[in-house]
């Protein structure tokens, strides 16, 4: 009588697997299709802007990255402007944040009273969404008068007479311009950075942070040798986060930079970056040259970003290659 | 019972008016292209559609792209501030004709100096605007206006960042005026500015840059001017006359212009007229000789007769200026190629 049931249920078993098995395999190829949608999808870009591009590239070679000429009444165009105002920016951009950035992360780690934690930290996440148009509709409005009126002036003044330097802050203080879009692109990629640090300091060991202060360390020393290299790897990860969007933001650069296709050394001067080339004269760019030349400035835009990545990959392998990890 | 029976009713009642609105969606005719005309085209679709419940969708994306989609044949039709030639309009088989008009203002920033109390003519715009004329007391400025104190202050030329056709207008108004224009700045929809120029986005952003910048000068369509309260230029016409831009004188810019060329585009500026605006602009309607849905290629006939006749108060309080009713005769006439 119990020799069919224990059949039975061997079968079932074996049914049972069979099935688990099956549900593990449609899992695996159903996910494997979505990360390959991510691929394609990028690949599929990828040839898309080249083929666009075609007419431009064919036209102007390699020489387009660094011709200084963006002229469409002569049908000339060259990237050189749009790629100084895009790199200037975002690195200047990240000077700015990441001090900030480290100090509010610290901050909110090691000396912030516990009660002020929360109500910190979600501030810093609220800023950073924040739609990018409000940034650039303040920045144009209210920041930029500001800074012509009470920052630029004092700076001139200041700065105006140095060699080399003086140069930097040259011009008429119209509040418009490279440094303008730089600050506000770093008020906008802080956020980002800063919660991106807070995170990462957070996963620093207790024990480790203990023992030294037990030493007799201070709060910067303690950051300085415990902190930062415990996280280095997350920190530069927060860091590339914030320069990948401080090279693709738009809007907001294309309110505050001045929009000036043309390469000036004074940061006081208006410029163009290459997302802000894009929004301006997408809508009524006329065909031929001029359409091809503003997708390879796509096409350029997506190599930076992706050189970057790729510089991020590589620094965050090496240092922790460095510490054997 | 009852109440089912009132429930069928009321279903048919939904079903029918249902089926009734599907018909009235068979008639909606889409439009795309040109931001300028946008404001005035969204007014009167939204005035027409009251009177007949058909609904107009117009999108503005743009003037080029206007002519792509039309081209393409995803539109009814479509809306473009530079007008097609004849031979274009001939090889795509397309109808064109004006719909309204508007004038480009220029708009200062100077401490000191008055709305309309500045005078300038085109070529000394023209040097303003090709950065050969670098400060508000150069002598050719101060030449024009002896009665004006004028600052020893830096001009900041100020202009519109994105393609657009206020540029387009503008620019072909100075390039006629000067060669030196046409040859360093050019003529279009985006041109190559001088070293002192701060380019807006949209009109509302070459606003913004005049009000806050001090010594600028700097063009937007006389709505905007209008709207953001700005000081303006007197400028000077063909007949000589130091003219205020207003809506009066963008209309009788095109009071003294002939309609009968063309693709219905004549060239509205710097018109003899002795009260003529100088920058005067009209925007263009693109549609199919012969479409493929003739009801739709008759709808879009029916809204541009109702808005050309009905629509001229609209157009005036939004800033532009209706086309004086010899010239939407002349676009009826036109509309008939509309097939």
């Amino acid at each position: 009588m119990s020799e069919p049931s224990v059949t039975t249920g061997v079968d079932l078993h074996a049914r049972q697997v069979r099935k688990f098995r099956l549900q593990d395999k449609i899992f695996h190829h159903s996910t494997q299709v979505f990360a390959f949608i991510v691929l394609a999808t990028l690949v599929g870009i990828l040839v898309s802007l080249t083929i666009e591009a075609w007419p431009s590239l064919k036209e102007f070679g390699p020489s387009f990255l660094w011709t200084n000429i963006w002229s469409v009444p002569d049908d000339e165009y060259g990237a050189l402007a749009a790629i100084y105002g895009t790199v200037v920016t975002s690195v200047l951009a990240l000077l700015i944040a990441v001090p900030i950035s480290f100090g509010i992360a610290l901050f909110l780690t090691e000396t912030c009273p516990v009660w002020l934690r929360r109500p910190l930290g979600t501030a810093i996440e609220l800023l950073a969404g924040i739609p990018s148009i409000v940034y650039g509709i303040w920045g144009l409005f209210v920041f930029a008068p500001l800074f012509a009126d009470y920052i630029q002036p004092p700076l001139q003044a200041l700065l105006g007479d140095v060699p080399v330097i003086g140069g930097w802050f040259s011009g008429p203080p119209i509040g418009v311009g490279i440094l303008t879009a730089s600050i506000v692109l770093s008020l906008m990629v802080i956020p980002f950075i800063a919660s991106v640090m807070r995170d990462v300091f957070e996963t620093v060991p207790h024990v480790l942070k203990e023992s030294a202060y037990g030493l007799g360390c201070t709060t910067w020393e303690v950051a300085r040798n415990i902190v930062l290299p415990y996280t280095r790897v997350g920190v530069i990860g927060g860091i590339m986060l914030g320069l990948g969007r401080a090279l693709g933001e738009t809007m907001a650069v294309t309110f505050v930079i001045g929009n000036a296709n043309r390469i000036n050394g004074s940061l006081f001067a208006p410029g163009t970056s290459i997302a802000s080339t894009l929004a301006n004269e997408f809508g009524e760019a006329d065909p031929g040259l001029h359409i091809a030349a503003l997708f390879e400035l796509g096409l350029v835009l997506f190599i930076i970003t992706f050189v970057v990545l790729a510089i991020s990959r590589w620094l965050i392998s090496r240092s922790m290659g460095s510490e054997g990890l | 019972m009852r109440t089912l029976n009132k429930l069928a009713q009321c279903t048919l009642a939904a079903t029918l008016g249902l089926a009734f609105s599907v018909s009235a969606v068979a008639a909606d005719i889409t439009g795309a292209g040109a931001t300028f005309p946008y404001a005035i085209y969204a007014k009167w679709a939204e005035a027409y559609q009251a009177v007949t419940g058909n609904k107009v969708n117009y999108q503005a994306i743009g003037s080029s792209g206007g002519v792509k989609q039309i081209k393409a044949k995803t539109v009814d039709f479509g809306g473009t501030d530079a007008p097609l030639k004849q031979s274009d309009l001939d090889a795509a088989k397309l109808v064109q004709f004006p719909s309204v008009m508007g004038g480009v203002t220029v708009v200062m920033n100077v401490p000191g100096i008055a709305s309309g109390k500045l005078k300038l003519d085109g070529v000394t715009l023209a040097d303003i605007f090709r950065g050969a004329i670098t400060k508000w007391d150069d002598p050719a400025i101060a030449k024009l206006n002896p009665d004006v104190k004028l600052p020893n202050m830096a001009i900041t030329v100020s202009h519109r960042s994105d393609g657009s056709g206020t540029t387009y207008a503008f620019t072909h108004y100075l390039a006629k005026q000067s060669a030196a224009f046409m040859r360093e700045v050019g003529a279009g929809n985006t041109v190559n500015w001088p070293s002192n120029a701060v380019g807006g986005k949209g009109n509302a952003g070459v606003a913004a840059n005049i009000q806050k910048i001090r010594g600028t000068i700097g063009y937007v369509d006389i709505a905007d001017a209008m709207k953001n309260n700005m000081h303006y230029i007197a400028l000077k016409n063909r007949a000589g006359n130091y003219i205020v831009p207003n809506q009066q004188a963008v209309a009788d810019a095109a009071a003294g212009a002939d309609f009968k060329v063309e693709g219905m585009a004549p060239d509205l500026l710097d018109q003899l007229h002795k009260n003529a605006w100088p920058i005067t602009t009209a925007t263009y309607i693109l549609a199919y000789e012969k479409g493929s849905d003739p009801a739709k290629q008759k709808e879009v006939v029916n809204f541009f007769t109702w808005s050309l006749n009905n629509g001229q108060r609209m157009a005036a309080d939004l800033g532009f200026v209706a086309l004086p009713p010899s010239v939407v005769k002349m676009v009826e006439a036109e509309m008939k190629n509309i097939k």
